[in-house]
């Protein structure tokens, strides 16, 4: 076997390791589905998982993880558009909870 | 200076002029970090969506739990993260040079997301038919349907849309005038489709499921 095939070959087992976490985790999620426990810590549960799997998905099948700056790039922008967006939750909790209607 | 010195990763300056080419930003090509651009702004776009339906879901007293198996969207999950398996398999052929083994991953790819496309359309045909529409549905508020046909439609125009880019690409890589970069791109929005999808099962459809 040659420098180069050895070299696709060991890529190809790391992607098919991943491939199968990747699957491992998504049957956690519809685990969790069937738990017996509130709406919250299943969300919480759940999202926890997704996060995983899509931290595993951007840096091994998008090779992320081979670029430092566009990886830090990434994060720090998402990071930031995703903490902007959770203001709006006080709002939804005004909804249920604060106005004259609310139980 | 020759057409070699002017190559910086696989791209080439077709003017043939001198030309100093600065280096591209983190070193990745112009077409690859277009794509992350694009990305990253597909993310955000994604991200709103997904905040919308949490705070309609959040703000809606006795919102609805229609779903009572999840068979179709398991087998829907394992097509998508399996063809970002055959995805990455066909980019790493084409890194390889290996152009027949590239295409036919790619189009395996495609046929996985002809799949799911048509898994998704069986899925939305079965609650249309139980009564539910962009504006209605039988289990109370109408928001359900709004937020769940928008979210899962979304998802579904970006697959039909990567489905359409990969068979494409793919043939024209066949055809020679795309190389593996082009390829590699292709793949980096599959991964992207298939990335989303892993946040759309459990909050719209896991999270809905009646016990």
């Amino acid at each position: 076997m040659t420098t180069a095939e050895t070299h696709k070959s060991s890529g190809m087992t790391k992607d098919l390791i991943v491939w199968v976490c990747i699957l491992a985790l998504a049957g956690i999620q519809f685990l969790i589905a069937y738990q017996d426990i509130s709406a919250s810590q299943m969300f919480v549960r759940m999202l926890s998982v997704a996060i995983i799997e899509a931290g595993l998905a951007l840096l091994f099948f998008m090779d992320l993880s081979e670029n430092r700056g566009l990886k830090w790039f990434f994060i720090i922008f998402i990071v930031f558009v995703l903490l902007a967006m959770q203001y709006g939750w006080t709002d939804s909790f005004r909804l249920t909870d604060g106005v004259p209607w609310a139980k | 200076m020759s057409q070699a010195d002017l190559s910086i990763h696989g791209q080439v300056s077709r003017t043939g002029a001198t030309e100093i080419m600065t280096a591209p930003t983190f070193s990745v090509p112009a077409k690859k970090m277009a794509m992350w651009l694009f990305i990253i702004a597909d993310t955000a776009t994604f991200a709103g969506c997904l905040f919308a339906y949490g705070f309609t879901r959040n703000a809606t007293p006795n919102w609805p739990r229609p779903f009572h198996s999840i068979t179709n969207v398991a087998v829907m999950t394992v097509i998508l993260l399996t063809s970002s398996l055959t995805m990455l398999f066909a980019v790493r052929h084409a890194a390889m040079g290996d152009k027949a083994k590239a295409f036919r991953w790619t189009m395996i790819t495609a046929a996985c997301g002809i799949m799911f496309a048509v898994l998704h359309l069986k899925e939305w045909m079965g609650l249309i038919t139980e009564g539910a529409t962009l504006f209605h549905n039988p289990w109370g508020t109408p928001l359900f349907s709004s937020m769940f046909f928008s979210i899962t439609g979304l998802h579904l125009l970006h697959v039909t849309g990567g489905v359409i880019a990969l068979i494409a690409v793919g043939l024209r890589y066949q055809g020679g005038r795309y190389n593996a970069d082009d390829i590699e791109i292709t793949g980096l929005y599959w991964h992207f489709v298939d990335l989303v999808w892993m946040f759309v099962v459990p909050l719209v459809y896991l999270l809905n499921l009646s016990h």
